[in-house]
């Protein structure tokens, strides 16, 4: 029989955290500080309208690029929370999770020998969905220093002749990192000097506990090189129902979207009614949930300073992302024996690119009572490594 | 919000968090949270920290009743005196005014039926101001103070998602 698989797939390599997961799930009493999803349920009202819609039977497919009584709303709402306004008809695309546009935009945009700059740490689609689509993925290390932000100087360093879009993802998943307007401001310059294009991942721009989040798109001159990614997941509490949304300028919408037509069709039907309630009417369920993780953050930074665990204080998200060089144990060693001797579960940060490595990215995205347990825990394993040193 | 309503909204959900713990959450001194529970308590403003019971799942019986009370008004006092000779009873509950089709509502605590029962007809009914009782029995109590009774769900989610 001939190899039936693909060469290129086949060299993609799986995520890195398979391991783990299949230890973790083996063992009992375990505390997870892994979870990438809040830990609140949908909240009602939105949950209700889905329901309505079932009951409504409201199970046909959408418009491709989604509802429009959906677009109409997303459009009002990126325009009261962030300054930004998009022709929900011509500019804006329903997408299946956030991660659908990521694809669909790298897809859309990328040739083969066009150079994507993704900053790391960082989610882990950003380098496979670049090598989907044939784009060539160049890594830029942030640093802890900068506290993980991306400077201007690390982005003209990394830019060649061949450079065409760069990946933004912030708030950052799993560093906690922010870009300020000021930051923003600085890679913007840089930006437009090299005509660059940006996918700036905004998934978790509703959580921010410094001032209020900055789109990139809404600065001069970035709208229209700028394709905007949000979605419904982390602001709502809905990762279930896999529901996000692109905003990009026409020529670059239609074809995500054509993509999306052949591939996806539309995102689910159901999720979509329930995204109108939330969009419309939870601007109040997500400030409640956002002041629930800004407590429970500040009580997790003052656990490691307590612990005297070496972190720069992160503003966005539900992640905290600890330096733990000091045990001389890389980032894998230090999860897997904490996993093995205390059954608390982080995530190594090398999970998000090598330069994670010395890092965990713990999730704050849990109960005071459970967040406790754990760190207690934690502190317990620390204490001990320390003792045998 | 300010620091007063945080620290309400907090402990109206859970009066046992450990002050240094509310205080780190709230990004404040100790003293601040301290200082301002005191006050609280001082104005009246915090009026008792409660347990809520689920007395199903013990062996101790327990019956809850919704009153329903009709009164006449007393001239100068209107309903508070009233209510006030209803609240005094140690097995009453709650007293409410009411807008709609009754005036007081009161939620009454007894161990027996018969308790309840003999409550109503020998002590509220006998009231001169009241004009009217309609007795509701509790069945089940699905969800009291914002706390649903049935035992939360288990955390669903993966151990790792990324």
């Amino acid at each position: 029989m001939r190899n039936p698989l693909s060469e290129r797939i086949v060299d993609i390599p799986f995520s890195g955290i398979r391991k783990f997961f299949d230890i973790a799930a083996e063992m009992q009493d375990v505390i997870s500080l892994g979870v990438g999803e809040p830990d609140f349920d949908t909240p009602w009202h939105i949950r209700d309208e889905g329901i309505y819609s079932l009951e409504k039977g409201r199970t046909a497919y959408t418009s491709n690029a989604g509802l429009k009584e959906l677009k109409m709303e997303i459009a009002k709402y990126l325009e009261r929370r962030f300054e930004v306004s998009y022709d929900y008809d011509t500019e804006m695309m329903i997408t299946v999770g956030g991660s659908e546009a990521i694809d669909l935009a790298m897809r859309a945009m990328l040739d083969p020998g066009d150079e994507v700059l993704i900053p790391q740490p960082s989610y882990v689609s950003y380098v496979p969905c670049a090598a989907l689509a044939n784009g060539t993925p160049v890594i830029i290390n942030l640093q802890e220093e900068n506290e993980f932000r991306l400077t201007a100087e690390e982005l003209r360093n990394a830019i060649t002749s061949k450079t065409k879009l760069l990946v933004l993802p912030f708030p950052n998943n799993p560093t906690g990192a922010i870009m300020e307007r000021k930051d923003l401001e600085a890679i913007a310059e840089v930006i437009i000097e090299h005509d660059l294009f940006v996918l700036s991942d905004e998934i978790y721009g509703e959580l921010t506990y410094l001032d209020h989040h900055v789109t990139i798109a809404s600065l001069p001159g970035m709208r229209e090189r700028t394709v905007l990614i949000n979605g419904f997941s982390k602001a709502y509490a809905m990762t279930g129902w896999r529901l996000g949304y692109a905003c990009a300028p026409k020529v670059i919408l239609e074809q995500m979207l054509k993509i999306h037509q052949y591939a996806i069709m539309c995102a689910p039907t159901t999720s979509q009614y329930a995204a109108v309630e939330a969009v419309r009417n939870g601007d109040a369920d997500v400030a409640q949930m956002l002041e629930e993780y800004n407590g429970r953050r500040r009580y997790l930074i003052h656990r490691f300073r307590e612990m005297g665990l070496s972190c720069f204080e992160p503003f966005g998200a539900f992640y905290a992302f600890p330096c733990i060089k000091e045990f001389g144990m890389s980032s894998d060693e230090f999860a897997t024996r904490m996993l093995q001797e205390e059954k608390v579960v982080v995530v190594p940060g090398t999970a998000f690119g090598d330069c994670g490595e010395g890092f965990l990215r713990i999730s704050y995205a849990y109960s005071l009572e459970k967040l406790k347990e754990a760190l207690d825990r934690m502190e317990g394993f620390i204490t001990k490594i320390r003792q045998s040193k | 919000m300010e620091m007063r309503e945080k620290i309400l909204t907090f402990i109206e959900k859970n009066s046992r968090v450990d002050l240094k713990d509310l205080a780190v959450m709230l990004g404040v001194e100790e003293a601040t949270v301290a200082n301002e529970l005191e006050a609280m308590e001082e104005e009246h403003i915090i009026c008792g920290y409660h347990t809520l019971v689920d007395w199903e799942k013990t062996s101790i019986e327990k019956v809850n009743a919704l009153i329903e009370v009709r009164v006449t008004p007393q001239r100068g006092r209107g309903f508070d005196s009233v209510a006030e000779r209803v609240y005094n009873y140690p097995e009453v509950n709650a007293v409410y005014l009411i807008s709609g089709g009754y005036d007081l509502l009161v939620t009454l605590e007894g161990k027996t039926l018969r308790e309840v029962a003999q409550f109503v007809s020998d002590k509220l009914s006998t009231l001169e101001s009241v004009l009217s009782t309609k007795t509701n029995f509790i069945l089940k109590k699905y969800k009291d103070h914002g706390t649903v009774i049935a035992k939360p769900q288990d955390d669903e989610r993966m151990l790792v998602s990324l």
